[in-house]
């Protein structure tokens, strides 16, 4: 696009105020006068994993210092409602008769200051008949006690059971010259957005006004309208800045949704926010999902079958972690390799635990690390390099749809061309001769070269559509409305750049609008890396729109004809071609056509198909083999997102995805004890990855446009954290390879590494 | 009890309850709510400010033990309008997303760098390891620090 703003590394308009004053989160917008007087929310929560609730006192709580009201499920009538997913699991938002996981609220304390409420759910007493704890997914498929008894199973969903084909089981494998198999934990994590939830809901006139931290205001409503039993035009949903969300704050949670019956019982604005001990357990986790793999092939390298059997934990919940399992996980289990042979069976499974929801990558990472680390046994058992098997079994490069075994269809794609570029960078051939001289001379600090090759799948969840607006005002301003919702992703600038380059309306004049519902009523938000390459087309669309009414309205005030009307877009001034002397500006057209509001087109992209963005990382770490510490030395990653817009915005997406990645790949799990009790609900216990644990990392551009929408953009947001995984622990087991160890579960922390080694030499 | 804490330049006189945190007095009794509160174990550093010209975590301080001294704040960075070269340098390379470590990330660098003007990035990477960051994955934090720092 030469000449275009588009593809410049532009400075994001955002950054100013974030970084003087501060953003304006939630708990921050103490200005706004609808919040005068609100109360506060507390919850009680479970602390059992598994109890029937024997009895509720809340009379000391009720008497306690600042209470105005305290409220069980019964006190707001709720009833239990059939899941989205499962309509036999039933619950309600305060816990009716059951408790399912530590944390589930069981109560709702209303004090005139936050802190008056912490004091006051410690007076509350619940009493708990305690159940069998189901915290492994195993036990828990087999068990006869039932966590939703309605379900009559604590599967909740499978794809056998929605009429997929089964797995054949080791027929499948009958022509291999060499199986291997594998049992992976690809284990839970917390999202973690450093600013935890909140929530305030205000009745105004009959009008429930709520104030949300998330990722998706226009899905929010649907769900606020549900839970209070009221219209949709009753409701407005307004976003503030948000503080991270990582696919945890896409959906509204209990806490969010019991807002508005509380405020309109105490008569009150109600204010909510959690602490991060309760975000730990209340914010939906992700991952949780235990592999079975089998992979075949010929002796000489060959991969030609490739069975994965998933099972999806799905939490105390049946929420949106039970459909990524069948809906994201399978699809993308056969990758980026031409294997013959590819099955692939999900069971979603019910524990005593935080439910699992969406958690950047959302099922594509856990097909990834799948299929990644089959590949590196198999390459391990023939005696081959990873990259070189890998190359083998690489999908050739396509530009017309490619449809897979499994049955999805990419986009396009050139995976050899990816592993090249981030093997160029790597200086692959000489890490291979530094870790043979390590390894010949027996070093106590081993290297480890880690290669994933992945594709993932973005912008694919129905409708694969966005709405926007742009409204150009009489004073030569424009403002864009989305659908999406930005919370760091940069939108502010990417949407002005995108606008900028069809209208020629400088960036610094363009202002952008998202999150409240009553300004922009219809959105998708921002997930499953869609943003851009769906709410930035819409943006492009109807700016290509109104430069055509502009130059219609133009070509009157010029008393030419339209063709001959062209758009200045280094001025942003319309004049007739050959004559730019003569010109009419934005802000005089805007003002001919209304005075006051000036000119307005809003529209909607439909893309006909989702995007599968692609690319391949290695990453270097060294292992001390006599205390397990690893040290993650370079990144190189190559990720292909087609056309980019803003390289700096981009870099960025990779980098965090990177992290997030090599946190779940070294560090981080949240985990329960045996009871279902967790154990790392803090930022003190949870190992949080910070800066220390991070090489740099190496970004190693790479652009195929998609033809699936006009900005030929692919998504960027996840790529990161789906390279970055596989690599990273793959690097960890390389590095010990000569020493017999072939696995190690994620988080490859000190201890299971010393452990594998201990294992591996007895 | 009776406070008196200058804030970014000005003398606050207050009277808190012993167990007020210092990151709730800046923010609910000044109303500054550029820094923020992240955790409850005093290991994000979101809350990080300036106490007689140390970088400190906010939420491990009493408003009580911070009386007598001199507060600075994200919001007390700027000098006439001008951004501090920390500020710019995360700007000009994209050091925050979401924005909600930024105030105390910019705080805990602009304190590291009065204590080490020339780091180095392993330098950085240790110094800043108080401060917890999930979108950017610490590059461009890093990259913005060493450029304030004109180590590169």
């Amino acid at each position: 696009m030469a000449g275009s703003i588009l593809g410049n590394r532009v400075l994001r308009k955002e950054d100013p105020k974030f970084l003087t004053s501060g953003g304006k989160y939630i708990e921050d917008l103490n200005d706004e006068p609808l919040f005068a007087g609100a109360l506060h929310v507390t919850y009680v929560r479970s602390t059992v994993a598994h109890a029937k609730i024997a009895r509720i006192d809340l009379s000391e709580c009720r008497s306690a210092p600042g209470v105005v009201a305290v409220f069980t499920a019964q006190d707001l009538g709720l009833e239990e409602e059939p899941a989205t997913y499962n309509p036999n699991a039933k619950r309600a938002h305060l816990a009716i008769g059951k408790v399912r996981w530590v944390g589930e609220l069981v109560a709702a304390v209303v004090t005139e200051r936050a802190d008056q409420g912490e004091d006051a759910i410690e007076r509350a007493i619940v009493e708990y008949e305690v159940l069998e704890p189901l915290i492994d997914l195993e036990q828990s498929m087999t068990s006869t006690t039932h966590i939703y008894e309605g379900c009559g199973s604590n599967i909740v969903m499978g794809t056998v059971e929605m009429g997929m084909p089964d797995n054949t089981g080791d027929e499948l494998f009958k022509d291999c010259e060499v199986v291997i198999k594998g049992r992976f934990i690809n284990q839970r994590v917390a999202p973690c957005p450093l600013e935890a939830r909140g929530s305030a809901a205000v009745w105004v006139d009959g009008r429930l006004h709520q104030w949300i931290s998330t990722q998706h205001a226009q899905g929010v409503r649907a769900e606020v309208v549900k839970a209070n039993k009221i219209d949709a035009e009753k409701v407005r949903i307004i976003t503030p800045d948000v503080g991270g969300g990582f696919g945890a704050k896409i959906s509204a949670y209990s806490e969010e949704l019991l807002l508005g019956k509380i405020a309109k019982r105490v008569g009150k604005p109600v204010r909510w926010r959690e602490t991060r001990s309760e975000s730990m357990v209340g914010l939906g986790h992700g991952r949780a999902q235990l592999q079975y793999v089998t992979l075949g092939g010929t002796r000489a390298g060959k991969v030609t079958a490739y069975q994965l059997n998933a099972i999806q934990d799905s939490g105390g919940w049946v929420d949106v972690g039970t459909v990524l399992a069948p809906f994201m996980t399978r699809p993308m289990a056969q990758g980026v390799y031409d294997i013959e042979k590819v099955e692939c069976r999900t069971t979603s499974v019910v524990t005593n635990t935080t439910p699992i929801v969406a958690y950047r990558g959302a099922g594509r990472p856990e097909a990834t690390a799948a299929i990644e680390r089959a590949m590196d046994l198999f390459a391990a058992e023939i005696g081959k390099d990873p990259a070189e098997v890998r190359r083998m079994n690489l999908i050739p490069k396509f530009s017309e749809p490619h449809k897979t075994k499994i049955g999805h269809t990419y986009d396009v794609g050139d995976y050899s061309a990816a592993l090249d570029k981030a093997m160029a960078v790597a200086k692959y051939s000489e890490a291979r001769a530094e870790q043979a001289e390590r390894r010949k001379r027996g070093d106590k600090v081993q290297l480890g070269i880690g290669v994933s090759v992945y594709v993932e799948v973005t912008g694919g969840v129905d409708p694969m559509q966005e709405h926007a607006k742009i409204n150009v005002l009489p004073n030569g301003r424009a403002v864009v409305f989305t659908g999406t919702s930005p919370h760091g992703q940069g939108h502010v600038t990417s949407w002005a750049m995108i606008a900028s380059s069809e209208t020629g309306i400088s960036i610094e004049d363009i202002d952008v609008v998202w999150g409240d519902t009553d300004l922009v009523p219809t959105g998708g938000g921002t997930m499953g890396s869609r943003s851009l390459q769906q709410g930035g087309a819409a943006v492009q669309k109807v700016s290509i729109e109104i430069v055509d009414q502009a130059r219609r309205l133009a070509a009157q005030l010029l008393e030419a004809n339209e063709i001959d009307v062209v758009l200045d877009k280094s001025k942003g001034v319309f004049h007739v071609a050959g004559t730019p002397s003569i010109s009419k500006s934005w802000s005089e057209i805007a003002a001919s056509a209304d005075a006051k509001a000036g000119l307005t087109q809003e529209g909607m992209f439909v893309a006909n198909s989702a995007t599968f963005p692609f690319g391949a990382h290695i990453a270097i770490v060294e292992v001390d083999t006599e205390t397990g510490k690893v040290k993650h030395r370079r990144h190189i990653a190559c990720d292909d997102a087609g056309r980019v817009v803003n390289p700096l915005t981009l870099d960025g997406q990779i980098h965090g995805g990177i992290a997030q990645g090599t946190a779940q790949a070294l560090l981080e799990e949240f985990r329960y004890d045996g009871d279902g009790n967790p154990i790392t609900t803090n930022f003190a216990d949870y190992t949080f990855i910070s800066a220390v644990e991070l090489p740099s990392i190496e970004v190693v551009h790479m652009e195929t446009p998609t033809f699936v929408n006009p900005l030929g953009a692919k998504g960027i947001g996840e790529s990161g954290t789906i390279g970055s995984t596989p690599a990273v622990q793959s690097a960890v087991i390389d590095a010990l390879l000569p020493l017999g160890v072939r696995h190690i579960d994620m988080p490859t922390t000190p201890e299971r590494i010393w452990s594998a080694i201990s294992t591996a030499s007895a | 009890m009776k406070v008196s804490i200058t804030v970014n330049g000005k003398e606050h006189h207050g009277d808190v309850e012993p167990r007020t945190l210092l990151v709730h007095y800046i923010r609910e009794v000044l109303g500054l709510t550029g820094t923020n509160v992240g955790c409850d174990s005093s290991s994000c550093g979101a809350c990080t400010i300036h106490m007689n010209g140390e970088a400190v975590k906010s939420c491990t301080i009493l408003a009580v033990q911070a009386d007598g001294s001199n507060v600075t704040t994200i919001e007390g960075l700027a000098k006439d309008g001008v951004m501090h070269p920390m500020q710019t340098a995360f700007m000009e390379n994209h050091g925050l997303q979401c924005g909600y470590c930024t105030p105390g990330m910019v705080m805990a660098a602009v304190g590291l760098l009065n204590e080490n003007p020339k780091p180095t990035e392993e330098q950085v990477r240790v110094g800043l390891e108080g401060n917890l960051c999930r979108c950017t994955g610490y590059h461009n934090i890093v990259k913005s620090v060493l450029a304030a720092a004109g180590s590169k």
